[in-house]
């Protein structure tokens, strides 16, 4: 297999839908929010009513045009919303409102760090302006449409189809939807749809500069999923091309079930969705002044938050990148740090301790079960000498495993340190009454049994003595 | 007791500031004009006597200060493609039967917020598709001038309504002539503003490009008091304009015929009817004893407005009637299979003949390969027309032509070829198409007792001036009486 896929290349090209964080919808005053009760966030515009009419929220504008500064990319003073006709129940006006000749901004581009520690640049073709349709939900007595979706902002970000693998894919993915995060233009969240990908795939043969055929992928809702369709679709393009049979332009789905990618339509003719311009909206005017002014006000990016974590935390290059991957990680980092004001263990816990079992589980940082606070509040319980680093791992797992407070279960399981002298001196002279043989030869010189002596104490309060102080006294004791 | 149905909009207003009549009395008298009348015309679809005669009552406790309102106690018919909130709105379409308005347009809200009583929902051609009110759903709409021949359309109900005295003022809309062509074939005043001067909000939407509300009244200084109350910016239209609103009616008498050229274009007067072109003429040569002064302009490019505008409105038209598909409000076909089904048959048995050829219309010049031959090449020639009125308004303040080639004709007369109806429009399609404010005025009858429209066409926004000629105008002529 490996050798097949040499002898071809993957085309890969990708189409993001990202919902805008405003307050309100696209073009009513209705809120934007998830999860509400069905048909309450509507109004006469969202649902299509006779005689209503659009009009541009302008914070949607402004996250979007953050999106295009951050992206790198050209944008227009003067672009044209266009209606997209079609027919669906959830589109209640039977046109979806949309940029198509005249998008707001074209021509930008994003690097991205490949795991061979190369990086490369993927073009952005062009993001434009859309509202979201409404939702049909199915029930017992038949299908109804939910519309408080309707009308949602969104950017839909078209990339050229300059990636051939679906690593490529990936991290131009997990890179895209960082600085979203980043600069708060979409909250990211994958399962509830406000950031969905759809893949183009062609393959040719190496060296071949025609584009094969192209299969859509539609709606893969995380970037693991992501990766594995564009694997399958590429093994099963060019298994089609090795038997001598022609790809069909199709549509297809991830069936994350079965592994594998399903057939949703034939593309046998182009829907003809004749756009117009929306006779209801004027072009969209983003003067310099606006874009200045938007540029002005960005939230930080990941490659400046990068750059002010090694400063300010003297954190190495390597450091600073696997704690600024996401907003999320380095919202956390930064927590734990407030907490317990030791950047480098915070770093070191963060990214090794947490991160790892995060990923053990496949876990998001955003539902990690131990919080920022909790963890910041371990780490202070190590400096502080109440537990040594080696008990900590335990503590954190049973976090981990039950989303306790580290103090409750210290106090618990009875894990605090003992750094009282007596008690460990106590335990000293127990350990060299216990083993006479040991401390003839010790006595004698055969000093490497110091660490016999330590261990035994160690054993003796399971763990709990103050490492630095058992080995002060251990060595005082023996020699005296 | 007094005819109260036979006053003008500023009789009223006066009336009730001297506390010779109430609001009541002049409600009931709507309301009685209405039950003799309608049945015989059909101009109104929906009437709503108690609410009509709550409001009046209302306004009745605070008749002190009716002069602080400017449309105080007026009662006022709306056309049934505008949205008032709980009356029906079916734009006389069966796909709108027994809609319910949820909300009230702009133009409404503004009406009412001035005191204006609503008293009905006008009948209408099917989504204002139409010259003679014969595409209603609900059936024909008569001429109060006879009975035998049509309103003009689309906003006919609007304009029977007030020619029969069942109110002094309504509210219509204008795509390519629906106000100004009723209210020549009624003998009434009839104003379709510069595009954006009103607001579109709660109109149901026809050719979003092309539509303005506008009133019809019995006099000028009605209409401009009107056009004042409807005028200005709707941040919920972002195609209106911030341009400051002019008190209209205050500023009539500012300027004389004598301050004023007049562009006439010769070309544009080639198979008018006979009477028609003998009353504008009369008009012009009245004018210009009064001062004005006439020049011949050339609009060689108008000759495509009826192509431009039947590719533009129903392309617009196309995607605006989408909505209208069975799922979420309105007709809804009883059997259907799946989805497919129900779009089919709800829109299939849902809308007229009319509608659908212009859905079909607009669908096939928006379609793929076809874009840039049809919609696209209409826009282009759509600038040139504009451009034309441009170089005429270098010459001309106003540009002067009758509002339709004829009469109102009969019904039927010419529902079986769309071509002989699209014509009646012909003086109308262009103004829409540039954008501009157009007035039509009565210029006299023809032999067969019909009133007959003289059209005032005016640069964009320059409605005062539009008025003020049309002011002058009337002053000479005199105020057309009721049938």
């Amino acid at each position: 297999m490996s050798t097949l896929r040499d002898t071809y290349e993957a085309v890969i090209g990708l189409e993001v839908h990202a919902q805008l964080m405003t307050k309100s919808k696209m073009f009513c005053s209705c809120p934007n929010e998830f999860g509400a009760k069905i048909n309450t966030n509507v109004c006469p515009v969202c649902t299509g009513q006779p005689g209503s009419l659009p009009t541009v929220n302008r914070n949607a504008i402004e996250l979007g045009v953050r999106a295009a500064i951050a992206l790198n990319c050209q944008i227009r003073d003067e672009s044209i919303f266009a209606r997209k006709n079609y027919f669906y129940p959830d589109l209640p006006k039977g046109y979806q409102i949309s940029q198509y000749e005249k998008p707001f901004c074209e021509h930008g581009k994003l690097t991205v760090k490949l795991k061979s520690g190369e990086e490369k640049q993927i073009g952005i073709t062009r993001i434009h302006f859309e509202e979201d349709a409404g939702k049909n939900v199915h029930a017992a007595f038949g299908t109804v449409v939910n519309l408080n979706r309707a009308g949602v902002p969104l950017i839909e970000i078209v990339s050229e189809p300059d990636m051939r693998t679906s690593h490529e894919a990936g991290q131009y993915l997990r890179a895209l939807h960082s600085i979203l995060r980043y600069g708060d233009i979409c909250d990211g969240n994958m399962e509830q749809g406000n950031f969905r990908c759809d893949a183009n795939i062609s393959v040719r043969k190496r060296g071949e500069t025609k584009f094969g055929t192209k299969v859509e992928l539609k709606n893969i809702n995380s970037f693991r999923f992501v990766e594995k369709a564009i694997d399958h679709e590429i093994d099963r393009q060019i298994d089609l091309v090795e038997k001598g049979e022609t790809i069909k332009q199709q549509t297809r789905t991830w069936n994350s079930g079965k592994n594998i990618t399903e057939l949703m339509r034939e593309k046998e003719s182009a829907h003809d969705y004749r756009y117009f311009p929306d006779p209801d909206l004027s072009p969209l005017r983003i003067t310099k002044s606006w874009q200045d002014k938007v540029r002005g006000a960005m939230p930080e990016m990941p490659e400046q938050v990068r750059q002010r974590f090694q400063k300010d935390y003297n954190l190495s290059d390597y450091d600073a990148g696997v704690l600024t991957a996401s907003k999320e990680l380095a919202l956390y980092y930064q927590e734990t740090v407030k907490i317990c004001s030791n950047p480098k263990a915070s770093a070191n816990w963060v990214a090794n301790e947490l991160l790892g079992r995060l990923n053990a589980e496949g876990k998001e940082v955003y539902d990690s079960p131990v919080s920022a606070m909790q963890l910041g509040d371990l780490i202070g319980r190590i400096d502080q000498g109440e537990i040594s680093g080696k008990i900590a791992k335990t503590v954190f797992e049973e976090m981990f495993a039950t989303r306790k407070n580290p103090a409750d279960i210290i106090k618990a399981k009875g894990l605090v340190q003992i750094s009282d002298t007596g008690a460990i001196e106590t335990v000293i002279d127990k350990v060299i009454a216990a083993n006479p043989a040991q401390y003839a030869d010790y006595k004698a010189g055969k000093v490497k049994l110091f660490a016999f002596f330590v261990g035994q104490v160690m054993k003796e309060t399971r763990g709990q003595a103050n490492p630095g102080i058992v080995n002060d006294l251990v060595k005082k004791k023996l020699d005296s | 007791m007094m005819e109260f149905n036979q006053l003008d909009m500023r009789s009223l207003l006066e009336g009730y500031q001297k506390k010779q009549f109430t609001v009541t009395e002049v409600v009931q008298a709507s309301l009685k004009a209405i039950d003799l009348k309608n049945p015989k015309l059909n101009a109104l679809l929906e009437v709503n006597a108690e609410k009509a005669l709550t409001r009046a009552r209302a306004l009745d406790a605070d008749i002190s200060k009716a002069s602080e309102k400017k449309l105080f106690g007026v009662p006022i018919a709306i056309k049934d493609n505008i949205l008032v909130k709980d009356w029906q709105c079916t734009a006389g379409s069966k796909i709108l039967e027994g809609y319910r308005a949820p909300y009230t347009a702009t133009t409404v809200q503004r009406l009412e917020a001035e005191g204006a009583v609503i008293i009905g929902k006008a009948n209408c051609d099917e989504f204002a598709m139409g010259s003679s009110n014969e595409t209603s759903h609900y059936g024909s709409c008569r001429n109060p001038w006879d009975l035998e021949r049509v309103p003009g359309g689309s906003s006919g109900g609007s304009a029977a309504a007030v020619a029969a005295g069942m109110c002094p003022a309504s509210l219509g809309t204008d795509t390519g002539g629906s106000i100004r062509q009723p209210a020549s074939l009624c003998g009434l005043v009839g104003l379709k503003p510069s595009y954006g001067r009103v607001s579109r909000y709660g109109v149901v939407s026809y050719a979003s490009s092309l539509d303005q509300v506008g009133p019809f009244s019995r006099t000028v200084w009605d209409c401009a008091r009107l056009l004042e109350v409807l005028s200005g910016a709707d941040k919920k239209d972002a195609t209106t304009s911030h341009l400051e609103v002019p008190p209209y009616a205050a500023r009539l008498q500012e300027s004389s015929l004598s301050q004023v050229t007049l562009g006439v274009a010769p070309q544009w007067l080639q198979g008018v009817d006979a009477d028609v072109k003998e009353a504008f003429d009369r008009s012009i040569e009245q004018m210009k004893k009064e001062g004005a002064k006439i020049v011949e302009i050339d609009l060689p490019r108008t000759r495509y407005s009826l192509s431009v505008y039947y590719l533009i409105a129903p392309s617009e038209a196309s995607s605006n009637l989408a909505r209208y598909d069975g799922v979420h409000y309105g007709f809804r076909a009883k059997e259907f299979k799946d989805s497919e089904q129900l779009y089919n048959r709800s829109r299939g048995q849902g809308f007229g003949k009319e509608v659908k050829l212009r859905i079909m219309l607009g669908t096939y010049a928006l379609s793929a390969g076809y874009y840039d031959a049809f919609y696209l090449k209409a826009n282009q020639v759509r600038r040139l027309i504009q451009q034309d009125f441009e170089a005429a308004f270098q010459k001309c303040d106003a540009v002067l032509v009758p509002t339709s080639p004829s009469t109102a004709f009969k019904l039927g007369e010419k529902t079986d070829d769309p071509l002989k109806m699209y014509l009646s429009d012909i003086f109308t399609l262009p103004v829409n198409l540039a954008g501009l404010p157009g007035v039509s005025v009565p210029c006299g009858l023809d032999k067969k007792n019909l009133p007959i429209g003289l059209q005032l066409i005016g640069r964009p926004f320059e409605e005062l001036k539009l008025l003020q000629i049309a002011q002058a105008h009337e002053k000479i002529q005199g105020v057309l009486r009721l049938p």
